[in-house]
Protein backbone atom coordinates (compact mmCIF):
# COMPACT_ATOMS: atom_id res chain seq x y z
CA UNK A 1 0.00 0.00 0.00
CA UNK A 2 1.42 3.30 -1.14
CA UNK A 3 -0.60 5.30 0.39
CA UNK A 4 -3.33 5.06 2.86
CA UNK A 5 -6.04 7.78 4.24
CA UNK A 6 -8.25 7.17 6.87
CA UNK A 7 -11.01 8.91 8.57
CA UNK A 8 -9.50 12.16 7.58
CA UNK A 9 -11.12 15.22 8.42
CA UNK A 10 -10.31 18.82 7.86
CA UNK A 11 -12.18 22.07 9.03
CA UNK A 12 -11.86 25.36 8.47
CA UNK A 13 -13.59 26.97 11.34
CA UNK A 14 -17.32 25.33 11.06
CA UNK A 15 -16.75 24.42 7.99
CA UNK A 16 -15.85 20.56 7.56
CA UNK A 17 -13.81 20.86 3.88
CA UNK A 18 -12.70 17.54 4.06
CA UNK A 19 -15.24 15.13 5.97
CA UNK A 20 -14.13 11.71 7.44
CA UNK A 21 -12.73 10.01 3.74
CA UNK A 22 -10.74 6.82 3.69
CA UNK A 23 -9.30 5.66 0.73
CA UNK A 24 -5.99 3.61 -0.45
CA UNK A 25 -3.70 3.78 -2.91
CA UNK A 26 -1.84 0.72 -4.30
CA UNK A 27 2.03 1.13 -5.50
CA UNK A 28 2.42 1.90 -9.49
CA UNK A 29 -0.58 3.10 -9.51
CA UNK A 30 -2.52 5.94 -11.07
CA UNK A 31 -5.60 7.33 -9.04
CA UNK A 32 -7.34 9.83 -10.56
CA UNK A 33 -9.21 12.24 -7.40
CA UNK A 34 -11.72 13.36 -9.05
CA UNK A 35 -14.55 16.17 -7.62
CA UNK A 36 -16.15 19.66 -8.65
CA UNK A 37 -14.59 22.91 -7.82
CA UNK A 38 -14.83 22.97 -3.92
CA UNK A 39 -14.94 19.78 -2.99
CA UNK A 40 -11.80 19.16 -0.91
CA UNK A 41 -9.71 17.84 -3.92
CA UNK A 42 -6.78 20.17 -3.03
CA UNK A 43 -7.60 19.86 1.05
CA UNK A 44 -7.30 16.45 0.75
CA UNK A 45 -3.81 16.60 -1.53
CA UNK A 46 -2.17 19.18 0.70
CA UNK A 47 -2.71 17.24 3.92
CA UNK A 48 -0.95 13.77 2.23
CA UNK A 49 1.79 16.46 1.42
CA UNK A 50 2.44 17.60 4.84
CA UNK A 51 1.28 21.27 4.00
CA UNK A 52 -1.85 21.49 6.34
CA UNK A 53 -2.39 19.16 9.44
CA UNK A 54 -5.91 17.37 9.63
CA UNK A 55 -8.46 17.79 12.21
CA UNK A 56 -8.96 14.35 12.43
CA UNK A 57 -7.67 11.40 11.03
CA UNK A 58 -4.62 9.80 9.24
CA UNK A 59 -2.88 9.63 6.57
CA UNK A 60 0.52 7.47 5.62
CA UNK A 61 2.50 7.52 3.22
CA UNK A 62 4.71 4.12 2.50
CA UNK A 63 3.72 3.19 6.03
CA UNK A 64 4.91 6.74 7.87
CA UNK A 65 2.34 8.61 9.14
CA UNK A 66 2.31 12.27 8.12
CA UNK A 67 2.58 13.61 11.93
CA UNK A 68 5.32 11.80 12.94
CA UNK A 69 7.42 11.26 10.18
CA UNK A 70 6.59 14.54 8.14
CA UNK A 71 10.09 14.96 6.65
CA UNK A 72 10.81 11.57 5.98
CA UNK A 73 6.71 11.49 4.08
CA UNK A 74 7.96 14.85 2.12
CA UNK A 75 11.16 13.06 1.29
CA UNK A 76 9.34 10.29 -0.48
CA UNK A 77 6.63 12.27 -2.34
CA UNK A 78 6.77 14.78 -5.59
CA UNK A 79 4.07 17.58 -5.92
CA UNK A 80 2.73 19.76 -8.23
CA UNK A 81 0.73 22.17 -6.49
CA UNK A 82 -2.54 23.74 -8.13
CA UNK A 83 -1.61 26.61 -10.00
CA UNK A 84 1.98 25.44 -10.86
CA UNK A 85 3.68 28.37 -8.28
CA UNK A 86 7.32 28.99 -9.39
CA UNK A 87 9.99 31.29 -8.57
CA UNK A 88 9.43 33.11 -12.04
CA UNK A 89 13.00 35.26 -11.63
CA UNK A 90 15.24 32.39 -11.68
CA UNK A 91 15.90 30.14 -14.83
CA UNK A 92 15.16 26.62 -15.20
CA UNK A 93 18.26 24.98 -14.09
CA UNK A 94 18.64 27.13 -11.46
CA UNK A 95 15.28 26.33 -10.37
CA UNK A 96 15.75 22.63 -10.39
CA UNK A 97 18.85 22.35 -8.45
CA UNK A 98 17.10 24.57 -5.89
CA UNK A 99 14.49 22.26 -5.82
CA UNK A 100 17.22 19.30 -6.00
CA UNK A 101 19.10 20.10 -3.35
CA UNK A 102 16.19 20.87 -0.80
CA UNK A 103 14.97 17.88 -1.48
CA UNK A 104 18.48 16.72 -0.73
CA UNK A 105 19.61 15.10 -3.79
CA UNK A 106 22.99 13.74 -3.20
CA UNK A 107 25.51 16.92 -4.30
CA UNK A 108 27.70 14.65 -7.16
CA UNK A 109 23.85 13.72 -8.68
CA UNK A 110 22.10 16.62 -8.28
CA UNK A 111 23.74 17.71 -12.37
CA UNK A 112 22.40 14.08 -13.59
CA UNK A 113 19.24 14.01 -12.14
CA UNK A 114 18.87 17.73 -13.52
CA UNK A 115 20.06 16.23 -16.83
CA UNK A 116 17.90 13.32 -16.86
CA UNK A 117 14.46 15.61 -15.67
CA UNK A 118 15.18 18.18 -18.55
CA UNK A 119 15.09 14.94 -21.23
CA UNK A 120 12.40 13.40 -19.59
CA UNK A 121 10.37 16.98 -19.73
CA UNK A 122 11.51 17.94 -22.96
CA UNK A 123 13.22 21.25 -21.37
CA UNK A 124 16.51 21.29 -23.31
CA UNK A 125 16.16 24.53 -25.29
CA UNK A 126 14.69 26.14 -22.47
CA UNK A 127 16.90 25.24 -19.43
CA UNK A 128 19.14 28.65 -19.60
CA UNK A 129 15.27 30.96 -19.64
CA UNK A 130 14.14 33.09 -17.15
CA UNK A 131 10.89 30.56 -15.96
CA UNK A 132 9.21 34.35 -16.21
CA UNK A 133 9.66 34.39 -20.15
CA UNK A 134 8.38 30.36 -20.52
CA UNK A 135 5.01 29.71 -21.97
CA UNK A 136 2.29 28.16 -19.48
CA UNK A 137 3.27 24.57 -20.96
CA UNK A 138 6.50 24.93 -20.13
CA UNK A 139 6.26 26.40 -16.72
CA UNK A 140 3.96 23.41 -16.40
CA UNK A 141 6.70 21.19 -17.53
CA UNK A 142 8.88 22.66 -15.55
CA UNK A 143 7.13 22.05 -11.89
CA UNK A 144 6.49 18.05 -12.89
CA UNK A 145 10.26 17.99 -13.75
CA UNK A 146 10.91 19.98 -10.02
CA UNK A 147 8.20 17.09 -8.74
CA UNK A 148 10.13 14.77 -10.02
CA UNK A 149 13.48 15.88 -9.26
CA UNK A 150 14.71 13.40 -6.45
CA UNK A 151 12.70 10.58 -7.85
CA UNK A 152 10.28 10.16 -5.55
CA UNK A 153 8.21 7.17 -4.97
CA UNK A 154 4.90 8.89 -5.01
CA UNK A 155 3.72 11.81 -6.94
CA UNK A 156 0.65 13.84 -6.12
CA UNK A 157 -0.71 16.05 -8.73
CA UNK A 158 -3.14 19.08 -8.44
CA UNK A 159 -4.84 19.59 -11.59
CA UNK A 160 -1.69 19.40 -13.71
CA UNK A 161 -3.39 20.31 -17.09
CA UNK A 162 -5.41 23.37 -15.92
CA UNK A 163 -5.01 25.71 -18.02
CA UNK A 164 -3.02 24.49 -21.07
CA UNK A 165 -4.65 24.13 -24.67
CA UNK A 166 -5.58 20.95 -25.93
CA UNK A 167 -2.15 19.91 -27.78
CA UNK A 168 -0.03 20.67 -24.25
CA UNK A 169 -2.73 18.51 -22.24
CA UNK A 170 -2.15 15.33 -24.55
CA UNK A 171 1.44 16.09 -23.93
CA UNK A 172 1.47 16.73 -19.91
CA UNK A 173 -1.01 13.31 -20.08
CA UNK A 174 1.23 11.37 -21.73
CA UNK A 175 4.24 12.23 -19.63
CA UNK A 176 1.96 11.48 -16.63
CA UNK A 177 1.56 8.19 -17.63
CA UNK A 178 5.33 7.35 -18.64
CA UNK A 179 5.59 8.40 -15.28
CA UNK A 180 2.89 6.63 -13.91
CA UNK A 181 4.49 3.31 -14.54
CA UNK A 182 7.32 3.01 -11.98
CA UNK A 183 5.58 5.01 -9.58
CA UNK A 184 2.15 5.98 -7.65
CA UNK A 185 0.91 9.06 -8.61
CA UNK A 186 -2.36 10.67 -8.01
CA UNK A 187 -3.85 13.33 -9.99
CA UNK A 188 -6.88 15.86 -9.29
CA UNK A 189 -9.01 16.95 -11.97
CA UNK A 190 -12.66 17.93 -12.84
CA UNK A 191 -12.31 17.34 -15.97
CA UNK A 192 -13.59 13.92 -16.79
CA UNK A 193 -12.19 12.45 -19.81
CA UNK A 194 -8.60 13.25 -18.34
CA UNK A 195 -9.28 10.40 -15.50
CA UNK A 196 -10.60 7.74 -18.76
CA UNK A 197 -7.24 8.45 -20.68
CA UNK A 198 -4.77 8.42 -17.90
CA UNK A 199 -6.30 6.70 -14.72
CA UNK A 200 -6.17 3.59 -13.35
CA UNK A 201 -8.91 4.31 -10.79
CA UNK A 202 -10.75 6.95 -9.68
CA UNK A 203 -11.95 8.29 -6.62
CA UNK A 204 -14.70 10.60 -6.81
CA UNK A 205 -15.70 13.20 -3.93
CA UNK A 206 -18.23 16.02 -3.39
CA UNK A 207 -18.58 18.02 -0.41
CA UNK A 208 -15.73 16.53 1.48
CA UNK A 209 -16.88 12.94 0.87
CA UNK A 210 -16.11 10.18 -1.13
CA UNK A 211 -18.78 9.23 -3.25
CA UNK A 212 -17.28 6.26 -5.25
CA UNK A 213 -14.05 4.41 -5.38
CA UNK A 214 -13.34 2.00 -7.77
CA UNK A 215 -11.76 1.07 -11.31
CA UNK A 216 -12.87 3.23 -14.18
CA UNK A 217 -14.55 0.10 -15.85
CA UNK A 218 -16.30 -1.32 -13.00
CA UNK A 219 -17.50 1.85 -12.19
CA UNK A 220 -18.97 2.43 -15.56
CA UNK A 221 -20.61 -1.09 -14.97
CA UNK A 222 -21.95 -0.97 -11.86
CA UNK A 223 -23.51 2.55 -12.86
CA UNK A 224 -25.11 1.40 -15.65
CA UNK A 225 -28.13 0.48 -14.63
CA UNK A 226 -30.61 2.56 -16.59
CA UNK A 227 -29.78 2.32 -20.08
CA UNK A 228 -31.36 4.27 -22.88
CA UNK A 229 -32.04 3.52 -26.59
CA UNK A 230 -32.67 5.68 -29.09
CA UNK A 231 -35.57 4.87 -31.91
CA UNK A 232 -36.66 6.34 -35.06
CA UNK A 233 -39.58 4.93 -37.12
CA UNK A 234 -41.19 5.57 -39.80
CA UNK A 235 -44.55 4.70 -39.03
CA UNK A 236 -47.53 4.40 -41.33
CA UNK A 237 -49.32 8.15 -41.32
CA UNK A 238 -51.97 8.44 -38.32
CA UNK A 239 -50.95 5.93 -35.90
CA UNK A 240 -50.62 7.77 -32.92
CA UNK A 241 -47.57 7.31 -29.83
CA UNK A 242 -49.57 5.75 -27.13
CA UNK A 243 -50.14 2.94 -29.66
CA UNK A 244 -46.99 2.57 -30.65
CA UNK A 245 -45.69 2.99 -26.91
CA UNK A 246 -48.08 -0.03 -25.97
CA UNK A 247 -46.62 -2.12 -28.19
CA UNK A 248 -43.24 -1.06 -27.37
CA UNK A 249 -44.37 -2.42 -23.34
CA UNK A 250 -44.82 -5.42 -24.86
CA UNK A 251 -40.46 -6.26 -24.58
CA UNK A 252 -40.33 -7.57 -20.84
CA UNK A 253 -36.80 -4.91 -20.24
CA UNK A 254 -38.62 -2.13 -21.66
CA UNK A 255 -39.16 0.26 -18.23
CA UNK A 256 -40.27 3.56 -20.29
CA UNK A 257 -41.22 5.03 -23.55
CA UNK A 258 -40.96 8.42 -24.59
CA UNK A 259 -41.62 10.75 -27.38
CA UNK A 260 -38.59 13.24 -28.07
CA UNK A 261 -39.84 14.33 -31.47
CA UNK A 262 -42.51 13.68 -34.46
CA UNK A 263 -42.91 14.89 -38.03
CA UNK A 264 -45.99 13.48 -40.21
CA UNK A 265 -45.34 9.56 -38.97
CA UNK A 266 -41.45 9.56 -38.04
CA UNK A 267 -41.17 9.88 -34.52
CA UNK A 268 -37.93 10.03 -32.33
CA UNK A 269 -38.39 7.83 -29.09
CA UNK A 270 -36.27 7.19 -26.04
CA UNK A 271 -36.39 3.62 -24.47
CA UNK A 272 -35.29 3.29 -21.12
CA UNK A 273 -34.58 -0.33 -20.26
CA UNK A 274 -34.03 -2.18 -17.26
CA UNK A 275 -30.16 -2.97 -18.49
CA UNK A 276 -30.22 -5.82 -20.84
CA UNK A 277 -29.73 -5.16 -24.80
CA UNK A 278 -33.01 -5.08 -26.57
CA UNK A 279 -32.29 -3.92 -30.50
CA UNK A 280 -32.95 -7.28 -31.35
CA UNK A 281 -36.60 -7.12 -29.78
CA UNK A 282 -37.02 -4.11 -31.28
CA UNK A 283 -35.74 -4.77 -34.93
CA UNK A 284 -37.99 -7.88 -34.79
CA UNK A 285 -40.73 -5.67 -33.42
CA UNK A 286 -40.62 -3.20 -36.27
CA UNK A 287 -40.41 -5.60 -39.10
CA UNK A 288 -43.61 -7.14 -37.73
CA UNK A 289 -45.48 -3.67 -37.51
CA UNK A 290 -44.25 -2.58 -40.90
CA UNK A 291 -42.57 0.03 -39.04
CA UNK A 292 -39.18 1.75 -41.21
CA UNK A 293 -36.28 1.22 -38.96
CA UNK A 294 -34.33 4.83 -39.27
CA UNK A 295 -32.28 4.83 -36.35
CA UNK A 296 -31.34 2.43 -33.44
CA UNK A 297 -28.54 2.66 -31.01
CA UNK A 298 -27.55 2.33 -27.24
CA UNK A 299 -26.38 5.19 -25.24
CA UNK A 300 -23.91 4.02 -23.13
CA UNK A 301 -23.95 5.54 -19.51
CA UNK A 302 -20.47 7.67 -19.52
CA UNK A 303 -18.46 9.08 -17.03
CA UNK A 304 -19.91 12.32 -17.28
CA UNK A 305 -23.17 10.77 -16.36
CA UNK A 306 -21.71 8.94 -13.75
CA UNK A 307 -20.33 12.30 -12.44
CA UNK A 308 -23.09 14.38 -12.46
CA UNK A 309 -25.31 11.50 -11.17
CA UNK A 310 -23.20 11.53 -8.09
CA UNK A 311 -22.25 14.94 -7.69
CA UNK A 312 -25.48 16.69 -8.80
CA UNK A 313 -28.21 15.28 -5.79
CA UNK A 314 -25.91 16.76 -3.33
CA UNK A 315 -24.87 20.36 -4.62
CA UNK A 316 -27.96 22.62 -3.65
CA UNK B 1 17.88 22.08 12.04
CA UNK B 2 20.11 21.08 9.08
CA UNK B 3 22.98 23.37 8.08
CA UNK B 4 23.09 22.31 4.14
CA UNK B 5 19.42 23.23 3.82
CA UNK B 6 20.29 26.98 5.80
CA UNK B 7 22.49 27.47 3.13
CA UNK B 8 20.81 26.42 -0.11
CA UNK B 9 18.05 28.76 1.22
CA UNK B 10 20.43 31.62 2.27
CA UNK B 11 22.41 31.30 -1.33
CA UNK B 12 19.22 31.41 -3.35
CA UNK B 13 17.81 34.50 -1.40
CA UNK B 14 20.99 36.27 -1.73
CA UNK B 15 21.13 35.30 -5.58
CA UNK B 16 17.41 36.70 -5.78
CA UNK B 17 18.49 40.03 -3.84
CA UNK B 18 21.11 40.71 -6.76
CA UNK B 19 18.83 39.80 -9.35
CA UNK B 20 16.29 42.41 -8.84
CA UNK B 21 17.17 46.13 -8.96
CA UNK B 22 15.08 46.76 -5.54
CA UNK B 23 18.11 45.83 -3.79
CA UNK B 24 20.68 47.87 -5.63
CA UNK B 25 18.60 50.97 -5.42
CA UNK B 26 17.97 50.58 -1.43
CA UNK B 27 21.58 50.32 -1.17
CA UNK B 28 22.65 53.14 -3.28
CA UNK B 29 19.56 55.29 -1.66
CA UNK B 30 21.13 54.04 1.95
CA UNK B 31 24.89 54.90 0.96
CA UNK B 32 24.39 58.32 -0.51
CA UNK B 33 22.42 59.13 2.41
CA UNK B 34 24.77 58.17 5.15
CA UNK B 35 27.70 59.69 2.62
CA UNK B 36 26.11 63.04 2.51
CA UNK B 37 25.73 63.31 6.50
CA UNK B 38 29.37 61.83 7.48
CA UNK B 39 30.99 64.37 4.69
CA UNK B 40 29.29 67.37 5.50
CA UNK B 41 29.64 66.60 9.41
CA UNK B 42 33.09 65.85 8.97
CA UNK B 43 33.90 69.44 7.34
CA UNK B 44 31.63 71.48 9.58
CA UNK B 45 32.41 70.06 12.72
CA UNK B 46 36.26 69.10 11.91
CA UNK B 47 36.64 66.40 14.44
CA UNK B 48 38.10 62.74 13.35
CA UNK B 49 35.57 60.09 14.19
CA UNK B 50 32.80 57.84 12.27
CA UNK B 51 29.94 59.18 15.40
CA UNK B 52 27.70 60.23 12.44
CA UNK B 53 28.53 56.73 10.68
CA UNK B 54 27.33 54.81 13.88
CA UNK B 55 24.59 57.41 14.69
CA UNK B 56 23.10 57.41 11.69
CA UNK B 57 22.91 54.09 10.68
CA UNK B 58 20.33 52.75 13.18
CA UNK B 59 18.43 55.33 11.81
CA UNK B 60 18.23 55.06 8.36
CA UNK B 61 18.11 51.25 9.30
CA UNK B 62 14.66 51.54 10.22
CA UNK B 63 13.47 52.03 6.41
CA UNK B 64 16.50 49.67 5.12
CA UNK B 65 15.46 46.59 7.02
CA UNK B 66 12.00 46.89 6.53
CA UNK B 67 12.75 47.14 2.31
CA UNK B 68 15.07 44.70 1.82
CA UNK B 69 13.41 41.93 4.23
CA UNK B 70 9.36 42.49 3.14
CA UNK B 71 9.48 40.57 0.38
CA UNK B 72 11.13 37.80 1.73
CA UNK B 73 8.23 35.69 3.10
CA UNK B 74 5.13 37.72 1.88
CA UNK B 75 5.88 37.24 -1.78
CA UNK B 76 6.18 33.33 -1.44
CA UNK B 77 2.80 33.32 0.12
CA UNK B 78 1.11 35.68 -2.24
CA UNK B 79 2.59 33.71 -5.26
CA UNK B 80 1.92 30.18 -3.62
CA UNK B 81 5.12 29.27 -3.85
CA UNK B 82 5.66 28.88 -0.03
CA UNK B 83 3.49 25.58 -0.58
CA UNK B 84 6.45 24.25 -2.59
CA UNK B 85 9.17 25.20 -0.09
CA UNK B 86 6.93 23.83 3.08
CA UNK B 87 6.36 20.56 1.49
CA UNK B 88 9.63 19.99 0.83
CA UNK B 89 11.73 18.35 3.80
CA UNK B 90 12.72 21.48 4.89
CA UNK B 91 12.22 22.53 8.78
CA UNK B 92 10.05 26.25 9.16
CA UNK B 93 12.94 27.03 11.13
CA UNK B 94 15.60 26.52 8.48
CA UNK B 95 13.54 28.50 6.61
CA UNK B 96 13.38 31.60 8.48
CA UNK B 97 16.98 31.30 9.45
CA UNK B 98 18.15 31.11 5.76
CA UNK B 99 16.04 34.32 5.11
CA UNK B 100 17.24 36.16 7.76
CA UNK B 101 21.24 35.60 7.09
CA UNK B 102 20.49 36.09 3.28
CA UNK B 103 19.06 39.95 4.42
CA UNK B 104 21.95 40.65 7.12
CA UNK B 105 24.80 39.25 4.35
CA UNK B 106 23.04 42.23 2.18
CA UNK B 107 23.07 44.37 4.93
CA UNK B 108 26.92 43.69 5.41
CA UNK B 109 27.56 44.00 2.12
CA UNK B 110 26.11 47.15 2.41
CA UNK B 111 27.98 48.32 5.21
CA UNK B 112 31.03 47.51 3.19
CA UNK B 113 31.59 50.56 1.18
CA UNK B 114 31.56 52.83 4.65
CA UNK B 115 34.68 51.38 5.99
CA UNK B 116 36.25 53.64 3.41
CA UNK B 117 35.53 56.13 5.72
CA UNK B 118 37.41 55.09 8.20
CA UNK B 119 40.61 54.62 5.93
CA UNK B 120 39.72 58.36 4.64
CA UNK B 121 39.68 59.67 9.04
CA UNK B 122 42.41 57.79 9.79
CA UNK B 123 44.69 59.32 7.15
CA UNK B 124 43.69 63.02 8.27
CA UNK B 125 43.64 62.92 11.65
CA UNK B 126 43.92 60.62 14.77
CA UNK B 127 41.07 57.63 15.14
CA UNK B 128 40.93 55.32 17.64
CA UNK B 129 40.12 51.37 16.95
CA UNK B 130 37.96 50.74 19.88
CA UNK B 131 35.14 52.40 19.26
CA UNK B 132 35.61 51.92 15.73
CA UNK B 133 35.16 48.24 16.17
CA UNK B 134 32.68 48.49 18.69
CA UNK B 135 30.32 50.40 16.30
CA UNK B 136 30.50 48.02 13.81
CA UNK B 137 29.75 44.88 16.24
CA UNK B 138 26.70 47.73 17.30
CA UNK B 139 25.72 48.27 13.89
CA UNK B 140 25.59 44.39 12.93
CA UNK B 141 24.19 43.52 16.07
CA UNK B 142 21.40 46.43 15.72
CA UNK B 143 20.67 45.29 11.94
CA UNK B 144 20.56 41.81 12.93
CA UNK B 145 17.77 42.97 15.17
CA UNK B 146 16.09 44.64 13.40
CA UNK B 147 15.73 43.01 10.31
CA UNK B 148 14.92 39.83 12.08
CA UNK B 149 11.91 41.55 13.07
CA UNK B 150 11.16 42.65 9.47
CA UNK B 151 11.27 38.75 8.80
CA UNK B 152 8.30 38.26 11.09
CA UNK B 153 6.54 41.11 9.51
CA UNK B 154 7.07 39.82 6.42
CA UNK B 155 5.76 36.41 7.80
CA UNK B 156 2.38 37.71 9.06
CA UNK B 157 1.24 38.73 5.42
CA UNK B 158 1.22 38.13 2.26
CA UNK B 159 1.03 41.96 1.12
CA UNK B 160 4.34 43.54 0.82
CA UNK B 161 3.56 46.96 1.84
CA UNK B 162 1.25 45.67 5.21
CA UNK B 163 4.62 44.03 6.25
CA UNK B 164 6.65 46.80 5.73
CA UNK B 165 4.33 48.85 7.81
CA UNK B 166 4.06 46.54 10.60
CA UNK B 167 7.47 46.13 10.26
CA UNK B 168 8.81 49.87 10.49
CA UNK B 169 6.42 50.05 13.13
CA UNK B 170 7.55 47.92 15.41
CA UNK B 171 11.89 48.52 15.31
CA UNK B 172 10.09 52.46 15.01
CA UNK B 173 9.20 51.32 18.34
CA UNK B 174 12.07 49.15 19.81
CA UNK B 175 13.85 52.52 18.57
CA UNK B 176 12.08 55.28 20.13
CA UNK B 177 12.12 53.56 23.28
CA UNK B 178 15.53 54.85 25.14
CA UNK B 179 14.42 58.82 23.83
CA UNK B 180 11.15 58.32 25.88
CA UNK B 181 12.35 57.40 29.18
CA UNK B 182 12.33 61.33 30.48
CA UNK B 183 8.49 61.24 30.55
CA UNK B 184 8.40 57.44 32.82
CA UNK B 185 8.58 56.72 35.87
CA UNK B 186 11.91 55.14 37.20
CA UNK B 187 10.32 51.56 37.69
CA UNK B 188 8.93 51.54 33.57
CA UNK B 189 12.40 52.82 32.59
CA UNK B 190 14.87 50.28 33.35
CA UNK B 191 12.56 47.92 31.92
CA UNK B 192 12.22 50.14 28.75
CA UNK B 193 15.59 50.93 28.79
CA UNK B 194 16.73 47.28 28.67
CA UNK B 195 14.26 46.39 25.57
CA UNK B 196 15.56 49.33 23.88
CA UNK B 197 17.88 49.11 20.63
CA UNK B 198 19.66 51.97 20.76
CA UNK B 199 20.35 51.91 24.64
CA UNK B 200 22.76 48.98 24.13
CA UNK B 201 23.75 50.19 21.10
CA UNK B 202 25.52 53.24 22.47
CA UNK B 203 27.36 50.97 25.13
CA UNK B 204 28.69 49.45 22.39
CA UNK B 205 29.67 52.34 20.26
CA UNK B 206 31.66 53.56 23.08
CA UNK B 207 33.81 50.37 22.61
CA UNK B 208 32.57 48.89 25.23
CA UNK B 209 32.13 45.60 24.76
CA UNK B 210 29.47 44.15 27.66
CA UNK B 211 28.52 40.57 27.67
CA UNK B 212 25.04 41.78 28.62
CA UNK B 213 24.26 44.02 25.45
CA UNK B 214 25.73 41.13 23.16
CA UNK B 215 23.30 38.59 25.73
CA UNK B 216 20.58 41.01 24.53
CA UNK B 217 21.02 41.33 20.69
CA UNK B 218 21.35 37.33 20.90
CA UNK B 219 18.07 36.49 22.91
CA UNK B 220 16.23 39.11 20.83
CA UNK B 221 17.18 38.01 17.53
CA UNK B 222 16.83 34.12 18.43
CA UNK B 223 13.14 35.08 20.30
CA UNK B 224 12.65 37.15 17.11
CA UNK B 225 13.70 34.44 14.98
CA UNK B 226 11.51 31.39 16.50
CA UNK B 227 8.89 33.84 16.52
CA UNK B 228 8.76 33.82 12.98
CA UNK B 229 9.29 29.86 13.12
CA UNK B 230 6.26 29.79 14.93
CA UNK B 231 4.48 32.11 12.64
CA UNK B 232 4.85 29.73 9.64
CA UNK B 233 4.10 26.59 11.35
CA UNK B 234 0.74 27.88 12.44
CA UNK B 235 -0.18 28.44 9.08
CA UNK B 236 -0.24 24.54 8.80
CA UNK B 237 -3.16 24.39 11.21
CA UNK B 238 -5.19 26.86 9.99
Amino acid sequence: MSILVSQLSKNYGDAKAVDNISFEVHSGEILGFLGPNGAGKTTTMRMITCFLTPTAGSVQVEGLDIRTHSLEVRRLVGYLPEQNPLYLDMNVVEYLSYAAELQGVLKHRVSLRLREMVEVCGLGEMKHKDIGQLSKGYRQRVGLAAALIHDPRVLILDEPTSGLDPNQIVEIRSLIQNIGKEKTVVLSTHILPEVQATCDRVVIINRGKIVADSPIAELQHSMQGGEKVLLEVDTPAGSRFEAIALQLRVIPAVENVSLLAELDGRKSLSIETTGADIRKDLFRLCVEKGWTLIELHREKTSLEDIFRQLTSDQTK
Amino acid sequence: MSFSNVRTIFSKELRSFFNSPVAYIVIVVFLVILGWFFTSNLFIANISSLRTVFEMTPFLLLFFAPAITMRLISEEKKTGTLELLITKPVRESEIIVGKFLAAWALYVFTLLPTLCYYVIVSMIGHLELGPVVGGYLGLLLVGGVFLAVSIVGSALTENQVVAFIVSFLIVFGLFMLDKVLIYLPVSLATVFEYISVDYHFSNIARGVIDSRDIIYYGSAITFLLMLGTAILQKRRWS
